[in-house]
């Protein structure tokens, strides 16, 4: 490799001075591209070079490092800054070979003290940057970078312990976010394996006295949040610990270990004679930038724990939950995770290519480290999909290993159920039926009979009868039977079929109600028009009235049944034809649907047509909003309504519910955006001075034509308010129907002196949790308004926790 | 990179090839492949549905017989959630088959029909293998096989 690198850079020069050359005495212009193209090509091999040491490669990573070190030493004098600058964004994206280039440095550093100057100078000022402008996982591997920079003599022990006081400083001040401090005391913990021995060996009381106030500051600090991020309510068999506790337990357990850690790889201990000669430098001052309250601060989470070394194999044992080597390797899984998760393929490859594969159960920590991220709190980081294709790939890859993990895995999460976070619960039933989807269904199913006795609302139980229902949305019925034992029957979901309550043959027989739909089916079909049908539903159905006495609110509950369920009995074919059917009579379902009272039986109808189609029933009340033949606050108030009392706890009542939500969170959204760009448009267009000074720093001037009227803007901003308001009063529906019917559960059960723990409590409760949780960055915009208005002192602390954990994640 | 444009273009295209790339390079529309012609919409949706809201499905037909013949088109509203569809259901199955999705300049009127000379699509022309799911043998070989031997 070092031939290689030699020869390529070596060519790159004679290039050069071919260049110089043939342009004596002219072309001045070809002879400045020509070096400028040249320049560029020679950064773009430096940048190759640079970003692939430490790939494997036929020498060894300290002759690579050696040569690569003397390249760029040749050309520090001409590429000096574009090197910097790939430094610190390899610092800053490459955590996992943070050792690597800060060797690099060491060496350079040795040959030249004022390039390692100026590298400390770029990375405190890039983390300064990183800081200001929110990038925290780029600030975090920063501060780990400089740190390990001690250990390369680049950066001396005294200053960096000044950096991180001053990081523990901003962890200790009062008056600001919990989830401030808690970052900052994290990312001073996620740099001691790198740098704590040597802080030990050479700073042992600073370091100590560090510790003191961090282990004081974490200690003492509220974990209110954490019950809204647990996976399982217990902590047996695994804690559910909240990451900074759980990382400082971690750090305790090296410390005790006097700092000695045997994972990361640590190039410089090859060159520590050459390294230890260096002149060191000190870490100009970092101050981290003041709060400001409209600073988003990452969330708190909490490790996922499934496995224990009891559950792996005979082989390489699974590090303990303190142990620091877990964190390293559960940090670098993902790390590869969030780097590569936008090709399958290659993130799988990259995750069981882990370096100290053979030390550990690979598959194990892998496979805990993807559910971890499955089941986040509030959201995972990518659509669930991505992951579950992911774990397919990891199968391809691993047909011997990971299939069994996985089947293990499933078993332990399905014994686990009874206390698991309803939102998991949803999440797991998602991947579950996706995965088996792609195994042909093939599961053991005979090792959950003891759900069989179960009743239905238990977690275990439901959980069966959910995965199959999606089962049946990427199948069919019959295949769903097929394959299940024949004791699991009572599981099957209903075959989907159309529960048409007006069939000319059915229990209405000979009925004006009937004989309506009759004639509406025949017009229908002979192609008739929206104003025919209204009429010959008025004629056929309305109770007879004189016209004064007709109000035009009064719903007529029969007229909208009767068409409603008439209309999509014709369209049962296909989600297609049913809604080619609602595009075809929007004005007879707008019409119809004038009240919420209206709207909310049109939901009825379609309900009570379709049970047995939950899938058919999602689609079309999205269908019914995103055509506004239904508003959101009708659907809210449907689905806490007595009739939907008995499908309250299934899954797909909730699937609707929070596509509603979205539906009113993209609208206030889109709304925002138009009326912000139309603002501005004017804004800039109003100032009439120097339109020079306007257009050299880059902004445009509208032109009259595209410019929108004050009217207009004004216009935009109301339809954002009225929007607003609507978003706000639909988390206020649902909100307040959950205290209600929560509240109206525990005075009941106090009253008949019962338990009021049953499984119904636990699923409200757990969907309560989930509103807060999917949408938490709208209702956090009106947790005010929540506060003062519903989550008041006096509600039962069963309900207010639920609303404190979620408010305690920002705080 | 999984979601780049693959070779395939459509021979049928009005318009150059550029203009074929460009549309293709900034699609919403993907066509599946290699689907079970008993595959249904409502399967589609659910899996589809997983990476984004779906704007329209519209199957793959037989040109004469007018039921499905194993292909079909999936819009969406956002090119972001066509391509996490090509990043996370290309090559994963449905209905217990590996399917393909690939860009598609956009739906025209015509398009939705097999281009075979029997009705189907071109592959089940052409191919040997026994397919229960596509109907069978390929149309040529089942051909063959109804021809009585001299």
């Amino acid at each position: 490799l070092i031939h290689f690198i030699k020869r390529a850079l070596m060519m790159s020069h004679h290039r050069r001075k071919r260049g110089y050359d043939d342009d004596e005495g002219g072309g001045g212009y070809r002879t400045k591209k020509r070096r400028t193209n040249e320049h560029m090509e020679i950064e773009d091999r430096l940048e190759s070079l640079i970003l692939r040491v430490g790939e494997k490669s036929t020498s060894s990573l300290e002759s690579n490092l050696e040569g690569l070190a003397s390249v760029l030493e040749a050309d520090l004098s001409t590429y000096k800054s574009k090197i910097l600058k790939i430094l610190v964004e390899c610092a800053m994206k490459l955590p996992d070979k943070c050792t690597i280039y800060t060797t690099l440095i060491g060496l350079l550093n040795t040959k030249n003290y004022n390039f390692g100057g100026e590298c400390v100078e770029l990375l405190v000022k890039s983390t300064k940057d990183a800081l200001k402008s929110f990038r925290w996982s780029d600030a975090r591997f920063l501060l780990r970078f400089m740190s390990d920079l001690v250990n390369c003599h680049v950066v001396s022990a005294g200053s960096l312990l000044q950096l991180l006081d001053n990081f523990v400083d901003a962890a200790l001040e009062e008056g600001v976010p919990q989830v401030r401090r808690d970052w900052f005391a994290y990312t001073v913990l996620s740099a001691l394996p790198w740098v704590g021995r040597e802080l030990y060996e050479k700073k042992e009381s600073e370091l100590d006295r560090m510790l003191g106030s961090l282990e004081g500051y974490i200690k003492r600090r509220k974990k209110i949040h954490h019950n809204a991020l647990r996976v399982f309510k217990s902590d047996h068999p695994h804690p559910q610990e909240e990451y900074l506790d759980c990382l400082w337990q971690q750090i305790k357990r090296l410390r005790s270990d006097m700092w000695i850690e045997k994972h990361i790889i640590r190039p410089y201990l090859a060159f520590d004679s050459t390294l230890s000669e260096a002149l060191q430098h000190n870490l100009p001052s970092l101050v981290p930038p003041p709060h400001h309250p409209s600073t988003l601060y990452p969330l708190p989470t909490v490790i996922f724990r499934m496995f224990d070394y009891t559950d792996c194999p005979e082989g390489p044992i699974l590090p303990g939950q303190h142990s620091i080597e877990r964190w390293l390797i559960e940090e670098q899984l993902r790390h590869i995770l969030m780097s590569n998760h936008l090709e399958r393929k290659e993130c799988a490859a990259q995750l069981l290519s882990y370096p100290l594969k053979n030390k550990i159960p690979l598959e194990y920590i892998i496979v805990e480290v993807m559910f971890g991220e499955i089941f986040r709190l509030p959201n995972p980081l990518c659509l669930e999909i991505a992951y579950g294709s992911i774990l397919i790939e990891l199968c391809k890859l691993q047909p011997s290993t990971m299939p069994q993990v996985l089947a293990q895995a499933t078993e332990l999460l399905y014994e686990r159920l009874d206390g698991m976070n309803k939102t998991c619960f949803d999440r797991l039933v998602n991947w579950f039926s996706y995965h088996l989807s792609n195994f042909q269904f093939r599961w053991s199913w005979d090792d959950w009979e003891d759900a069989l006795t179960q009743d239905p609302e238990e977690p275990k139980a439901k959980f069966i009868r959910e995965v199959l229902l999606k089962c049946l949305r990427l199948s069919y019925h019959q295949r769903v039977v097929e394959i299940v034992p024949e004791t699991f029957a009572v599981f099957l979901p209903d075959k989907p079929s159309p529960n048409f309550k007006y069939a000319a043959n059915g229990q209405f027989a000979g009925s004006v109600e009937v004989r309506a739909s009759e004639h509406l089916i025949a017009a229908i079909k002979r192609k008739c028009t929206s104003e025919e049908v209204l009429a010959l539903l008025k004629q056929e159905l309305d109770p007879p009235m004189a016209e004064e006495d007709m109000e035009d609110n009064v719903c007529n509950p029969v007229k909208i049944e009767v068409f409603t369920q008439t209309l999509l009995f014709l369209g049962q074919k296909s989600f297609s034809h049913s809604f080619a059917a609602i595009a075809k009579f929007y004005s007879v379902l707008k019409s119809l649907g004038n009240t919420e009272e209206a709207q909310i039986c049109i939901l009825r109808s379609v309900v009570d047509l379709w049970k047995s189609h939950q899938q058919m029933l999602v689609v079309l009340i999205d269908k019914l909003l995103k055509t506004q033949i239904v508003e959101c606050a009708a659907v809210a108030n449907w689905v806490f309504s007595k009739e939907m009392v008995p499908e309250f706890s299934k899954c797909y009542i909730w699937e609707i519910v929070h596509l509603t939500i979205r539906k009113m969170n993209k609208h206030v959204a889109k709304l925002q955006k138009d009326a912000t760009e139309a603002r501005k448009a004017i804004e800039y267009s109003d100032s009439d001075s120097s339109d020079s000074e306007d257009e050299s720093r880059g902004r445009r001037k509208t032109k009259p034509a595209e410019r929108p009227t004050e009217d207009q803007v004004e216009k935009l901003e109301d339809k954002l308010e009225a929007a607003q308001a609507d978003q706000k009063n639909l988390f206020l529906i649902i909100f307040q129907r959950f205290i209600m019917i929560l509240s109206e559960h525990l005075v009941r059960c106090d009253t008949d002196a019962v338990d009021f723990k049953t499984p119904w409590f636990h699923w409200t409760v757990g969907r309560l949790h989930q509103i807060f949780m999917l949408h938490h960055e709208q209702v956090e915009k009106y947790s005010t308004t929540l506060e003062t208005l519903l989550f008041t002192q006096d509600l039962d602390p069963n309900i207010l926790d639920v609303f404190h954990q979620f408010v305690a994640l920002r705080m | 990179m999984s979601v780049d444009i693959s070779s395939y273009r459509d021979q049928h295209f009005k318009g150059s090839r550029s203009e074929q790339e460009r549309l293709l390079n900034q699609s919403t529309t993907l066509y599946i492949g290699n689907m079970s012609f008993f595959t249904t919409e409502e399967q589609l949706y659910e899996l589809f549905g997983k990476v984004g809201e779906v704007k329209k499905i519209i199957m793959g037909l037989d040109k004469f017989k007018r039921t499905p013949c194993g292909f079909c088109f999936v819009e969406y509203y956002q090119r972001d959630d066509a391509e996490n569809a090509m990043r996370y259901i290309n090559g994963t199955r449905l209905d217990d088959r590996i399917i393909r999705t690939d860009w598609d300049a956009g739906f025209v009127e015509g398009r939705q029909y097999g281009r075979g000379k029997s009705g189907g699509q071109v592959r089940d022309e052409y191919r040997t293998d026994f397919d229960s799911g596509r109907g069978g043998y390929g149309k040529i070989v089942q051909q063959k096989l109804q021809t009585p031997e001299f």
